[in-house]
């Protein structure tokens, strides 16, 4: 019997729309951005100047610490290296490259053809060097992951909840690719030192469990968990409750109950660059939404932008709100120049429709906020203590452990923009 | 040809989530209404056609109120979210249907501009503002205690020459089993005010309000739980099954119970918040049941749990994740 988490919502998951399109692989475009930010740390520091030749492959940025470093996705010539729009919304340096269509590779990529001889400790540097961080959204360094959690963890999960409305992309990739997300899987097995691997994933995805179980018979140490549907069943902390019954403490990590999340495609990745040496410059984006014309699941190179992915998919109507991410926690853009990046796993293109607003937003004190809280806090008492600038009642209530799923303003009846004032609430009690 | 994005000032941005349910607090709202339709139609069956013209200008006159409210201090018009109309008609129910208009009027000014809007409008009184208004109305004892009985149906202009009867509630205070049967209460076969008669179709109505998840059944059963455990434990010299079964079906308590404890804004919004704050409105209402000067105790008895909402949400506060202790606030 699993545990479960509190709370939760049912919003209509709307994967119907790109469940059944296979991945294509998108033409890689004339020309890529490659932030020096795409994970959580510090920046990298390009290590290619303007004129210089790359290859697929080749890393253009590095750093040290918390930090991944970025590959170029296709073959060609560095135009530039500059400031430019990132879907956080900011301008990040990055390095500029045109696409010559040679498509040639760089000269250390090479295949494994064992694994044996290679120490924990070589594996979780191939995963460095590859550049591989979390993709399912929030862009956590893999390595540093890995390295904080050897020895300490009991539990190894493989999330595939892809909770989030709309977004298809983890599901294609195990319908299609279940092999190369389960040899991932094993690699973090074995770096971990686990005798098991579990993989957890919703139960609105039947197609994405048979192609797993039709493989299992290769993969003795994984075991499948299917979950009830219910959103935010994928986020990390309410992932091991599910699974574990343990909770995170505030502020803690997931190793410190003795747990490891990786997303899907993050296994995924992790085994290409074990096996076949590819470091992570591509990734599986869900192009989908309400007004998108033919939604998709494309095989991207890291750099492509916004503007490319919108057209691939087309729209019926003026889009209201571009997404990178899913619309509960996806982040609203505004430059469709900015690139695709390793954390976004989908655009979704949002209509008119989607537009809701109460002219007088208001708390009736329903309490609702309240029972969808996976994390047990009261929005409505953190807003109102936003709102009143408290900061000692910010604190009281705990502002700071909101993991920003947006149950609570998505299922508010008064429209109150609970999630907005929450993140403005944690500004506050920061400075 | 898919469109292409060419002006991308176009795009909002705005934080997440970018989806949101469709409920609204005029929808909930809209649900009490029609939880309360029964209710009301008893009341026309019984008492006449005089039910339903008091309930009309009641709601008419808090929406009016509201509108004007509003109007004169130049804010959003908030009639929309039903809220005046819910707690105009539950006004009117808790009345007898004999009141003088003018006096429901003037508890509608009571209730929407003094509890409701000099506090901020929705969700920011701290008393319900329909029982507010009743305790205020007592300003007119005989009127608001004036029962017409059953079947007489008073004049829709004036009701002065309403035929008059004492409603079963009286005899309880007296500490004597009321004359009709339990039946005739739990039926709504009584005189009473005009929504509290019918225990049965009140509690249709808040059965419906639990399945459509617009209330949960911590308050109500706390608090109808509360008076049946205390009135079968003093029956008052009576016998203790009919004597708790009469304090249950009459009196404003289904009403209290199921429609004006559970307001959202004036009760709890934590589970064990809910369930204490049922519990202190039973122990309360049977309290004054008991021994105050006034026959009845629902409607004081939840405005004095109104009172303590804060503290009891203080300790019903859920308990932090990945924290083994339970921390009660300050």
């Amino acid at each position: 019997m699993t545990a479960s988490f509190f709370g939760g919502i049912h919003p209509r998951d709307q994967k119907a729309l790109a469940r059944d399109h296979a991945i294509t692989p998108f033409p890689p475009p004339a020309q890529v951005v490659i932030p020096m930010v795409q994970h959580i740390g510090a920046a990298c520091t390009p290590l290619v100047a303007k004129g210089d030749h790359v290859d697929i492959g080749q890393p253009v940025g590095d750093g040290q610490g918390l930090c991944a470093p970025v590959h170029a996705s296709v073959s060609g010539t560095v135009k530039a290296v500059e400031a430019r729009p990132h879907p956080n919304g900011t301008t990040v340096l990055s390095v500029v490259i045109e696409n010559d269509f040679q498509n040639t590779l760089w000269r250390e990529i090479q295949p494994r053809r064992t694994l044996n001889g290679l120490s924990r400790e070589a594996l979780v540097d191939i995963i460095r060097q590859a550049g591989i961080v979390g993709m399912g959204g929030a862009a956590f360094p893999t390595h540093v992951k890995l390295t904080s959690a050897m020895g300490k963890v009991d539990t190894l999960i493989i999330n595939a909840a892809e909770c989030e409305p709309y977004i298809t992309a983890d599901e294609r990739l195990i319908v299609e690719h279940p092999r190369r997300v389960l040899r991932g899987a094993v690699v973090l097995m074995q770096i971990l030192d686990l005798p098991m691997v579990t993989v957890a994933m919703e139960d609105n995805k039947p197609n994405a469990a048979n192609a797993l179980l039709e493989v299992m018979a290769d993969y003795p140490s994984v075991c499948l968990k299917l979950l009830k549907t219910r959103y935010p069943q994928g986020a990390e902390k309410q992932l091991i409750q599910t699974i574990t019954g343990r909770q995170v403490p505030p502020g803690g990590l997931p190793a410190q109950v003795g747990c490891a999340v990786f997303n899907a495609a993050t296994c995924a990745a992790v085994g290409d660059a074990v096996w076949d040496g590819m470091p992570l410059v591509q990734r599986v984006v869900t192009v989908s939404g309400d007004i998108a014309m033919e939604p998709r699941n494309l095989l991207v190179p890291l750099g492509t932008s916004f503007s490319d992915m919108v057209d691939a998919a087309g729209f019926r109507q003026n889009p209201y709100k571009v997404l990178s991410g899913g619309p509960m926690m996806g982040l609203a853009q505004f430059d469709l120049s900015a690139p695709v990046i390793k954390g976004v796993n989908a655009v979704t293109i949002l209509g008119d429709k989607n537009r809701y607003f109460a002219k007088t937003p208001h708390c009736i004190r329903c309490g609702r906020c309240i029972q969808v809280c996976p994390m047990h806090l009261m929005p409505l008492k953190l807003y109102s203590a936003e709102r009143r600038n408290d900061l000692a009642a910010l604190a009281e209530f705990h502002v700071t452990d909101c993991i920003e799923c947006g149950c609570c303003a998505y299922t508010c009846p008064g429209c109150l923009p609970l999630v907005h004032s929450i993140r403005t609430g944690k500004q506050k009690v920061k400075s | 040809m898919p469109g292409k994005v060419k002006y991308f000032y176009e795009l909002t941005v705005a934080s997440s989530p970018h989806i949101h349910s469709p409920s609204r607090t005029w929808k909930i709202m809209g649900n009490v209404l029609l939880a309360l339709l029964p209710a009301l139609v008893w009341a026309v069956i019984v008492f006449g056609f005089r039910a339903l013209t008091v309930a009309a200008v009641s709601v008419a006159g808090c929406v009016f109120f509201e509108w004007a409210f509003r109007k004169i201090r130049k804010q959003d018009c908030t009639v929309g979210d039903l809220s005046a109309a819910v707690t105009g008609l539950l006004l009117a129910l808790t009345c007898p249907v004999t009141i003088p208009y003018w006096i429901i009027l003037v508890g509608d000014f009571f209730a929407i501009v003094v509890v409701k809007q000099l506090f901020g409008g929705i969700g920011k009184n701290f008393v319900n503002p329909a029982l507010a208004a009743r305790a205020f109305l007592f300003s007119w004892p005989v009127d608001m205690t004036t029962w017409a009985a059953p079947w007489t149906k008073p004049g829709i202009i004036s009701a002065a020459d309403a035929v008059t009867s004492a409603t079963p509630l009286n005899s309880l205070h007296t500490g004597q089993l009321p004359a009709e049967s339990l039946l005739d209460l739990f039926l709504g076969k009584t005189a009473g005010s005009m929504g509290e008669i019918s225990a049965l179709l009140l509690l249709i109505g808040g059965l419906y309000l639990v399945i459509r998840r617009i209330i949960s059944l911590r308050i109500p059963l706390a608090f109808l739980g509360t008076v049946a455990i205390l009135t079968f434990l003093f029956p008052q010299g009576n016998d203790r099954l009919p004597w708790m079964g009469y304090q249950l079906l009459s009196g404003g308590l289904m009403l209290g119970a199921w429609f004006m404890a559970t307001d959202y804004v004036t009760s709890p919004v934590t589970g064990w918040g809910k369930i204490l704050f049922g519990i202190g409105c039973g122990a309360i209402t049977v309290f004054i049941r008991y021994f105050g000067a006034y026959a009845e105790g629902v409607s004081y008895a939840i405005l004095v749990m109104n009172l303590c909402v804060v503290l009891l949400d203080r300790v019903g506060r859920p308990k932090r994740f990945g924290v083994e202790k339970k921390e009660g606030g300050k």
